[in-house]
């Protein structure tokens, strides 16, 4: 059962030997060390372990790492490779849109992929899209605001 | 002792900590002389307790000292020879941000940038003793103390640059990190002063503090400390530690709670490489070179459980009224007299009884209990997310029959906590599995293990009867309480003849400390009895509240958010829509909150618009990352509020992950606004908990207000509004 998998992870080729069921979210945090993902729950019900895998939002605790293939994953580390910060990581900081921090990478990547597809979002479009990311801290409306302060920041930066 | 006639019995700061063990017997300290030793050159203030410092000053003998000794350092900081000003506390950080609010207040005494001051939190090695972080204690006690120390060190180094400079050190004034002779203009850094210095001071916690008016530091905005680690991914929980030759551990959980193991069949896991299992006493568990094969094994092992029947969730507040405990359990009762309740019956026109109840729920905090643990040379080192690390020094030590000493606590910037993290289950786990293994195991509990074998805010029962004239004025009032707590339990309100009761109970689940204790459960019964004697005599719940309050502070925040809430001029424009108003006093805070909620009673559905939290903590201390808490409060409210509940049958939960057990998502936050009452002449008081408070009681008064049909029980709408 055991095998060699090669996976694409922020821009590097990792080998790693595992069994094919083993879900992504180990894989990063205990085999690739890149612990930004967070076990929350186990069953994709909290988002804190979500990474995005070809650009898409996934729950890498309910991922096998057998699934995912040659598609490229980004994790919180990969976000902005420069080593600056990505405007939703600068916007989350400036809208003090965490308390205890654990949601952050998960809530981060998800924005991110929402502002791909849509560049200015609506408060309830932000609220629909991000709705599978728990906050226990509470401070969704300051993820809101971020989420949009991030979008006019990457506007700017487009134009 | 008191043997007067009735004495009002409330408990004080700390009513209901029943999670908690006794305190240890031992606490071993580092010696102060050892300060320098540690920290290097520079120099160093330690705060030492004021009865203590007393004690000493006074020659007095030291009776007595044996509890409080060891406490004698409460904190201390060091300014090094790179100009780093190190300050080392027991408290903790959990995202209430308490690090940021430290870190203020050293900054704000020692007039020294945020940037160069360093917390060392946590660490039962580093860290003076501290009880822990809970009760809303960082701002109102931790935080002077701090201030006392840097304003000490500030003392020390004006000192160092009038030797320096060999000048009378009046007049020389520190500023941004350096002292400043106005006179000649010539400045010096601290970090210049402390070279070549090994200088140790310890002080007395009364030296005289930077009054609100002048904060510079305190006061204003801080941005979280180490924020750029966070939204990076970089920072390290304790789930995310890594030590070399890590093992990962399980544990396998019985079936019921307080179930007996009777026999396990472990040959097929034994058989598997690189595989440890431990069996001691009920306890097995297991680690392995990675999670997939400790899970594995796990499964791989057989067990027969023996558990006893248990009562279940149906029966729980009938069990709860009928098991109460008197001078036993975790906290005794509390019992509250004042005149007498027959003659405030006499004067009343009306009477109102009704019965309130408030459900089990989770803490659920992301990030579940993990320790990382390992073992060197009769030493145990424990890496885990808890509030109290001394404590959890204390079960490790009594678990392993080790001296303190020999056990070090440290705690890493935690996931989340709201007074559910108390206690240290992942660490002795740990502990045990690394001791079989012989190598560091990590064990971070999965939901599941969260949500059944750690501990929930207690459900309650509350009896409440009011008495009132005509006018509004409540004549007597009789309020007990079985089992849920104490906290805020006296009513604000002046009410001339009172009976209140606290009755503590036997409870079938494992029960202790949340987000504000009984707090919520009380002002939930309070406020929405207050409200239903206001429609009793036809008055608005505001004024109806206000006619029956004297305390200024608290009826400045009702006032305040029913001004920015629009009380006064508020009209329901659409069918099911409603507004209330409900509030309080607790832990030094004032808090009062206005809800908007729209309410259908023909589907069931109930939506929390908006709503207004005012809020006065004294003076205040980091005005944006308050204003953060009380929002978070709010919406962690709106689950207890609305919809969480804990399941349970026969020994067993029967809703514990996150699909089968609702948390507030984005889509139940309502807009909230956030009124400060920032009163720079009271003293600081934490702000974590209080304002959770308002949040239920508000809803159901709004709830009421909408649909004519009052809710008594918390969650209020579990399955949607059956009214």
């Amino acid at each position: 059962m055991t095998r060699v998998i090669e996976l694409q992870v922020n821009g590097t080729t990792y080998r790693v030997d595992v069994d094919e069921e083993t879900s992504l979210l180990s894989v990063l945090r205990d085999h690739l060390d890149l612990t930004g993902a967070k076990y929350g729950c186990g069953e994709g019900q909290c988002g804190a372990c979500t990474v995005l895998i070809g650009g898409l939002p996934r729950r890498s605790c309910i991922t096998r790492v057998g699934v995912v293939g040659d598609k490229p994953i980004t994790t919180i580390e990969g976000l902005s490779p420069g080593g600056g910060l990505h405007p939703l990581q600068r916007a989350f900081l400036d809208a003090d849109a965490l308390q205890c921090g654990y949601c952050t990478s998960g809530m981060i990547l998800t924005a991110a992929a929402l502002l791909e597809t849509t560049p200015h979002p609506t408060e309830r479009e932000i609220a629909h899209f991000m709705e599978g990311n728990i906050c226990r801290c509470g401070t969704y409306l300051r993820i809101i605001a971020a989420i949009r302060q991030a979008a006019k920041m990457l506007k700017e930066a487009r134009s | 002792m008191n043997t007067g006639a009735r004495v009002s019995v409330f408990p004080q700061a700390e009513p209901e900590r029943y999670e908690l063990t006794s305190p240890p017997t031992h606490r071993f300290q580092p010696d102060r002389r050892e300060f320098l030793k540690l920290a290097g050159g520079g120099i160093v203030v330690a705060c030492v307790l004021k009865e203590v410092w007393a004690a000493q000053e006074s020659g007095g003998s030291r009776r007595g000292f044996s509890e409080a000794l060891p406490q004698e350092v409460s904190a201390w900081l060091h300014i090094g020879e790179d100009g780093v000003v190190t300050v080392y506390t027991g408290k903790v950080e959990v995202g209430q941000n308490t690090r940021t609010g430290l870190t203020q207040a050293v900054a704000e005494e020692l007039r020294a940038s945020p940037d160069s001051i360093h917390m060392v939190m946590g660490d039962t090695d580093l860290t003076p003793f501290d009880m822990g972080t809970f009760g809303s204690r960082s701002t109102p006690v931790m935080s002077p103390q701090l201030r006392r120390a840097a304003c000490a060190a500030r003392e020390m180094l004006i000192d160092l640059a009038a030797d320096k400079w060999k000048i009378k050190r009046a007049g020389l004034v520190a500023i941004d990190g350096k002292i400043t002779d106005p006179l000649t203009r010539r400045t010096v850094a601290y970090a210049e002063l402390v070279k070549g210095q090994k200088l140790a001071k310890a002080i007395p916690a009364e030296d005289p503090l930077t009054p609100a008016s002048e904060w510079k530091v305190m006061g204003k905005p801080q941005p979280k400390v180490d924020g750029r680690d966070f939204v990076t991914g970089r920072h390290r929980y304790a789930s995310d530690l890594k030590v070399p030759g890590m093992l990962y551990g399980r544990v396998l959980r019985p079936n019921a709670f307080g179930a007996m193991l009777v026999s396990l069949d472990a040959r097929e896991a034994k058989a598997m490489p690189g595989v440890t299992i431990v069996q001691d006493g009920d306890f097995v568990g297991v680690a392995a070179a990675t999670p997939e094969a400790a899970t594995r094994a796990l499964a791989a092992l057989r067990a027969e459980w023996k558990s006893s029947t248990q009562p279940s969730g149906r029966e729980l507040f009938d069990d709860l009224k009928k098991n109460t405990v008197e001078g036993e359990g975790w906290e005794g009762r509390s019992d509250h007299t004042v005149g007498s309740i027959d003659k405030g019956r006499a004067e009343a026109k009306h009477q109102l009884r009704a019965t309130y109840t408030v459900a089990y729920i989770a803490h659920a905090p992301l990030e579940p209990r993990t320790a990382v643990a390992e073992w060197k040379d009769g030493k145990l080192a424990v890496w885990t997310g808890t509030q109290r690390p001394f404590g959890v020094r204390t079960e490790l030590a009594q678990a392993f029959r080790l001296p303190e000493d020999h056990v070090r606590v440290r705690v890493p910037d935690t996931g989340g906590a709201y007074g559910g993290k108390h206690t240290g289950e992942a660490a002795v786990e740990a502990a045990r599995l690394s001791r079989a293994a012989g190598r560091p195991v990590k064990l971070q509990w999965t939901r599941e293990e969260e949500f059944t074998w750690a501990y929930f805010r207690p459900a309650g029962v509350i009896d409440v009867a009011g008495w009132l004239r005509d006018d509004g004025a409540v004549t007597a009032w009789e309020f007990h309480n079985y089992n849920s707590g104490a906290s805020a339990i006296a009513t604000p309100y002046d009410i001339p003849n009172q009976h209140i009761q606290f009755h503590p109970a036997r409870s079938p689940l494992r029960q202790g400390s949340y987000r504000a204790l009984a707090a919520t459960a009380n002002h939930f019964a309070r406020e929405s009895h207050m409200d239903d004697l206001a429609h009793l005599v036809k008055m608005d719940p505001l004024e109806f509240r206000l006619k029956n309050l004297k305390d200024a502070r608290l009826r400045a925040v009702f006032e305040a958010a029913a001004q920015k809430f629009g009380w006064a001029a508020r009209s329901k424009s659409s069918k099911g829509q409603g507004f209330g108003i409900a509030g309080g006093i607790e832990k030094g805070g004032y808090v009062a909150t206005c809800a908007e909620v729209s309410a259908d009673a023909g589907t069931g559905s109930v939506r929390i618009v908006h709503a207004v939290t005012a809020f006065d903590c004294g003076a205040v201390v980091n005005p944006e990352q308050l204003r953060n808490q009380i929002e978070g409060a709010n919406v962690m409210g709106i689950g207890g509020a609305l919809f969480e509940a804990i399941e349970f049958e026969n020994g067993s939960i029967l809703n514990g992950r996150f699909s089968r057990y609702r948390l507030p998502r984005f889509s139940d936050v309502p807009s909230i606004e956030v009124m400060l009452v920032d009163r720079k002449d009271q003293v600081s008081a934490g702000a974590g908990e209080t304002p959770i408070v308002g949040l239920a009681p508000a809803v159901g008064n709004a709830i009421f207000d909408a649909t004519g049909v009052r809710l008594r029980s918390l969650p209020m709408a579990p399955k949607g509004l059956k009214v």
